[in-house]
């Protein structure tokens, strides 16, 4: 059977890596290839790298972490942060990531899913989808680091990049994000079932129980969390351990 | 010197590194005369089945590796869509004509009610249904990182070394004399992936 996937998530500024809460109050939590190490050794299944930082000029420290943590880590790794063409993706695709991740530039310009997905396969492109609860009291899907509104339902956007071509998605609840109060499950079930493609969860664990629900009510095939790896004794060990004690495969 | 076969897809990267990891120079090229030239060959890739071939024909990669691994009878490793190429005829996007190296066809997985999602993507525990020296020393469980939406169905049943199961009996690793390809990736799947391509640069079919 096919096991449930424990994904860090790495969060990159400028070159470190930074914890953040409902996308904002950034904190430098350390060096992101030495934690790459850390997650690696403990048997994360994959890795995924996002960087937020705010200008172009900066983003070069994305592939270099990419580079560097590639040549020691033998995981699946993917790496996402303004990437906008279809040269950005490969550049990193050649540097060690085995995955690109694509949020605003996804929205903006659709096309650059099929691109992707075209040249590289479709299980190299992993949409993010970051969305909070609107005034309506919906879930909407945000671009710009949760600045900008979308007017699009979180269902309706990954119907769309599933037909696109996306390998699978990144689902990311703003609300949630660095408050350590458990993933959104009821949006995370209704996206999960609505496509075939693998959904990912993200945003919100603060227990080890977290990703069990993650995956028996919110119907999600992984599971990705960054702050209760840094800042709690609930190690990538602890946390396969509780799932496999709570029913589901995982690696050793 | 192992050649890493470069036709624009794939994390070469991650696989070349994988070999120096382990004290082996390794060449990604594209260069039909240095395959020719490498001790030992691989043949990476990700992507669609059509789209692979037509790169290989277009750079001349496809007479190299008959070169190479047909007539010198080079040790050969194959990883996904490397080892899908080997099958006779895929069915991705139309229908395509492969190496035709193992006898069988790529087709896409069938997870009928089961309600997996296609692709089948994460760590799944393989069977050995053969003996292969590729997979010694590989500790149980046996967990290797699969990606893939299709899978090659074996005409003969002796050249399956591995299966794992993802709605129905998937075909994990095949062998047909010095040809060796897994539909999983070695060089994403730990120590089990490096103990594999430990084997392979061993290896003396």
């Amino acid at each position: 059977m096919v096991k449930v996937r424990l994904i860090p998530t790495v969060l990159l500024m400028n070159g470190r890596m930074v914890k953040t809460k409902q996308f904002d109050s950034y904190r430098d939590v350390g060096n992101p290839t030495t934690v790459a190490r850390v997650y690696d050794a403990q048997h994360a299944d994959e890795l995924v790298f996002l960087d937020i930082t705010a200008t172009t000029d900066e983003r070069h420290f994305l592939l270099e972490t990419i580079r560097e943590v590639a040549q020691e880590c033998f995981i699946p790794i993917t790496a996402g942060g303004g990437i906008q063409s279809l040269n950005q993706a490969r550049e990193l695709l050649r540097n060690g990531a085995d995955k690109v991740a694509i949020n605003t530039h996804a929205i903006e310009r659709p096309a650059l899913i099929n691109e992707i997905a075209n040249a590289f396969g479709n299980s190299t492109v992993l949409v993010s989808i970051d969305y909070k609860q609107n005034a309506a009291g919906m879930p909407e899907v945000h671009t710009h680091r949760g600045q900008k509104p979308t007017g699009l339902h979180p269902v309706a956007w990954a119907k769309e990049v599933e037909k696109r071509g996306a390998g699978e998605i990144l689902l990311t609840s703003i609300d949630r994000e660095g408050t350590m109060t458990g993933y959104d499950v009821e949006t995370l079930r209704v996206v999960a079932d609505a496509v075939e493609i693998p959904i990912i969860a993200n945003g919100g664990v603060g227990t080890v129980q977290d990703f069990v629900d993650g995956v028996q009510k919110g119907h999600a095939s992984a599971v990705a969390a960054a702050s209760i790896f840094h800042f709690t004794d609930q190690s990538i060990f602890k946390a396969h351990s509780h799932m496999k004690e709570k029913g589901l495969s995982v690696r050793r | 010197m192992i050649g890493i076969v470069d036709y624009g897809l794939g994390n070469l990267f991650s696989v070349k590194k994988a070999f120096e990891a382990l004290g082996n120079d390794a060449l990604i090229t594209n260069d039909p005369d240095a395959i020719k030239k490498a001790d030992r060959v691989v043949l990476p890739g990700i992507g669609a089945f059509g789209d692979g071939m037509n790169y290989l024909k277009e750079k001349g990669l496809d007479e190299a590796l008959t070169e190479a691994v047909i007539r010198q009878g080079k040790p050969f490793l194959g990883i996904c869509l490397g080892l899908q190429l080997l099958a006779e005829t895929g069915e991705e996007y139309g229908t395509h004509t492969g190496l035709g190296w193992i006898r069988g066809r790529v087709r896409k997985i069938d997870v009928k009610s089961s309600g997996l999602k296609i692709p089948h993507i994460g760590w799944n525990d393989i069977a050995l249904r053969n003996d292969s020296p590729l997979l010694d020393n590989v500790r149980a469980p046996k967990d290797f990182y699969f990606v893939h939406s299709y899978q090659l169905e074996c005409a003969d049943s002796a050249d399956v070394v591995a299966i794992t199961e993802y709605g129905e009996i998937i075909t994990a690793a095949v062998q047909h004399g010095n040809i060796f390809a897994t539909q999983f990736h070695p060089e994403k799947s730990q120590d089990h992936g490096l103990q594999l391509l430990k084997n392979f640069i061993l290896w003396t079919p």
